[in-house]
């Protein structure tokens, strides 16, 4: 056995402190990226791809009907108006389908807001794919300006038999001050 | 400095520089009752405002403030160091070695703990006041919502943090170098084995704390977004974290008080502890399965059923070898000459308690019951059921069974029965009717409640003077026994006790065992 040091209490020590410095270090490289990791991969917590999904062409399944809802909300103390164009739209799985989301910023001043996607039940989490997202990106928008921004989805044909609605939900965040963001005027 | 055998230092610079395990034991023993009051101080504003519906004493603020700190500073000031400074004093002369392993690291680990805690307690007095999202602070309550001291509040649980791994690390230092010749790993005490595995625990979990506090501190300080959703971060990985660190915690607060329940019941049934070998293994299983039940306190964030049946039953697999312990208990006594000194009162109080404790948990531990009970009273009857009369209850057991030997002083019998008595009526008034309004719906962490509640949470906080006033009387029968109690000669001191300890003259010289003892061949516990 390897020693680190002839008293062996400072030996044990010694080892027993790389111990504890790895386990400090396995929260930083392993519980964090395997939490993400774990979402991901098994759509924990309604998580869906924060990345454009490239779609395998795929025949339409007809004989399906989807109701899709979709939810705007604003985080706690963001001032935009963020709504959907239309509330909910009846799909079939496999073909992809294009929707529009408002937004306006009715302060005087430039903002940089992030919409942050949830799905509910969370197992249809992973048979939602976005193709085109407006929360693959920061939105930013000027004071007192409004937009529209896109989606476009597609329900995949594997989405099991007794799910017939998915809510998707946004929540808009301002992060206008958040790290990397500059914008003169604030 | 090239004497030997010589005595303590004079004065001040005795207890500042010390590396005996003695001093350092009795040290983190004053430090913690010190902490224990002031833990017990916060308690009684809380249960003054709870006393009667409406807002009467304090603003919520100030009421959350005093909650988060009550929590932080019972399980970090008060419990965690009582029983450190326990394994100070006891497993050197447990396991026949003349001091810790590493006796300057010893003092160290010791003395960065009263700033820690000043800085702890000084956030009070800051702009934006205490810390108040509660001892479990959930991101983004603690970052997004917290006010400025939070920052004050991390440094100060990395010092903690790194107080308790060095005490941690000295202990298993100790046991695994240090044992007299002979005295082989089934053949130490109980007391021993249980902090031998805490001390494993509190090497493999307190990293994870400071890895929680470090995410915080970069998320409010250096723009990281670990747990803020809108960077692409996520709330509930805190909780993750938190838990991964708080389940094997909560374990890490009563392995050591198994351990010392251990010692006191087969010394007053005057009989071995039944099921020597059994008791360590439960106890290593039960510390094995505390790092695979975390979410257990985190059922209604939206896990997966899958998850939420793997948590369940995990947590439901580890009442087994609690269940072993409890068993071994109750048939230690059976049959045993039992006599019912205020030691033995704390340690029987402990089981019954406890095994309560344990029951409630049982019901908390079933995913879909606990929807219902989640944040409730319940909850907070159950951890107090485990917390005050499992941890407290043994330590004070401790302290009143080894008190002869550290000071060669009797406390006062009847003083210290009177004490448990009162101290076992005011816990159960005080924590029994929580049970009853958490399952009618009262949340926790509140300063005001619906009318409905109102007769069980005066009860409640009759209780909780009547308990908080027992432990100045506690206090008082301590002093008053290194003062002037009643001089014991005796080695053994109680006719029951086995152990190492007990072959040492009354009081316990500053300095013992320099000579290796002898060890027995046949093990001490049948």
């Amino acid at each position: 056995m390897l020693r680190l040091s002839r008293n062996p209490g400072a030996d044990t020590a010694i080892k027993l402190a790389a111990v504890a410095c790895a386990m400090f270090a396995f929260v930083f490289v392993v519980m964090v990226p395997l939490y993400d990791v774990l979402c991901d991969a098994l759509g924990i917590n309604g998580k869906t791809s924060n990345v454009a999904y490239t779609a395998v062409p795929a025949a339409i399944d007809t004989s399906r009907e989807i109701k899709i809802q979709f939810i705007a909300t604003n985080n706690d103390g963001m001032p935009w108006g963020f709504r959907p164009q239309v509330t909910q739209l009846t799909v079939h799985p496999g073909a992809a389908t294009d929707t529009i989301f408002y937004a306006e910023n009715p302060t005087s001043l430039p903002m940089i807001a992030q919409a942050i996607p949830s799905v509910t039940p969370s197992r249809a989490a992973g048979y939602f794919h976005k193709t085109e997202c407006f929360c693959f990106n920061q939105q930013p928008l000027e004071g007192l300006a409004s937009t529209e921004m896109p989606l476009q989805f597609v329900v995949d044909q594997d989405l099991p038999k007794d799910i017939r609605t998915i809510t998707l939900s946004y929540t808009l965040f301002d992060v206008t001050t958040m790290a990397g963001n500059t914008i003169a005027a604030r | 400095m090239g004497d030997h055998h010589h005595g303590p230092a004079k004065g001040l610079s005795r207890w500042l520089f010390t590396t005996n395990h003695k001093d350092i034991g009795t040290m983190y023993l004053w430090f913690s009752f010190a902490m224990f009051i002031l833990g017990g101080t916060f308690a009684m504003i809380i249960r003054a405002e709870l006393f009667q519906p409406g807002m009467q004493l304090v603003e919520p603020g100030f009421f959350n403030q005093m909650t988060t700190l009550h929590g932080l500073v019972m399980v970090f000031g008060a419990i965690m160091p009582s029983f450190v400074g326990l394994a100070n004093w006891l497993i050197p002369m447990m396991i026949g070695a003349p001091d810790m392993a590493l006796p300057r690291m010893n003092n160290w680990s010791f003395w960065i703990l009263p700033p820690g805690f000043l800085m702890l307690a000084s956030t009070l007095f800051m702009e934006g006041g205490a810390p108040a999202f509660g001892w479990t602070f959930y991101a983004p309550l603690s970052t997004t919502y917290a006010a400025p001291s939070v920052t004050f509040f991390i440094f100060a649980i990395h010092v903690l943090g790194i107080s308790s791994i060095m005490g941690s690390i000295n202990i298993i230092a100790t046991i695994m170098n240090m044992r007299a010749p002979g005295m082989t790993y089934m053949k130490m005490p109980l007391f021993v084995w249980t902090w031998f595995i805490t001390a494993f625990l509190l090497v493999a979990v307190m990293p994870v704390l400071a890895g929680a506090v470090t995410m915080m501190l970069m998320d409010i300080h250096f723009g990281t977004s670990f747990f803020s959703a809108a960077g692409g971060g996520d709330p509930v990985l805190f909780q993750h974290i938190f838990w991964f660190f708080g389940h094997p915690e909560v374990y890490i607060i009563i392995l050591p008080a198994f351990g010392v329940v251990s010692q006191v019941i087969p010394a007053f049934s005057r009989k071995p502890l039944f099921g020597y070998a059994s008791m360590v293994y439960a106890t290593a299983a039960i510390a094995i399965l505390s790092f695979v039940v975390w979410a257990h306190h985190m059922y209604t964030v939206g896990m997966p059923v899958a998850g939420e049946l793997f948590f369940m039953y995990a947590t439901m697999l580890i009442a087994v070898p609690t269940g072993v312990k409890v068993f071994n208990w109750v048939s230690t006594m059976w049959r045993g000459s039992l006599s019912f000194e205020t030691p033995m009162l704390f340690s029987i109080g402990f089981l019954v308690l406890f095994t309560i404790g344990g029951f409630t948990g049982l019901m908390l531990s079933i995913a879909p019951a606990d929807f219902q009970y989640h944040d409730t009273y319940f909850v907070v009857a159950h951890f107090h059921y485990v917390m005050v009369a499992g941890a407290v209850f043994s330590m004070t057991s401790a302290v009143y069974f080894w008190l002869p030997k550290w000071t060669g002083r009797m406390y006062n019998e009847t003083m210290g029965k009177v004490h448990f008595w009162i101290s076992f009526v005011g816990f159960n008034v005080t924590f029994f009717p929580q049970h009853f309004v958490g399952l009618a719906g009262m949340p926790r962490r509140v300063p005001d409640y619906a009318l409905q509640f109102a007769d069980f949470n005066m009860m409640s906080s009759i209780g909780a003077f009547v308990y908080g006033a027992s432990q100045i009387m506690f206090l008082y029968n301590v002093i008053a026994t290194i003062v002037s109690g009643e001089k014991v000669s005796d080695e053994q001191v109680w006719d029951g006790a086995e152990g190492l300890e007990w072959t040492l003259p009354t009081p316990a010289p500053y300095h013992t065992f320099e000579v290796p003892p002898k060890i027995e061949a046949t093990p001490a516990h049948g």
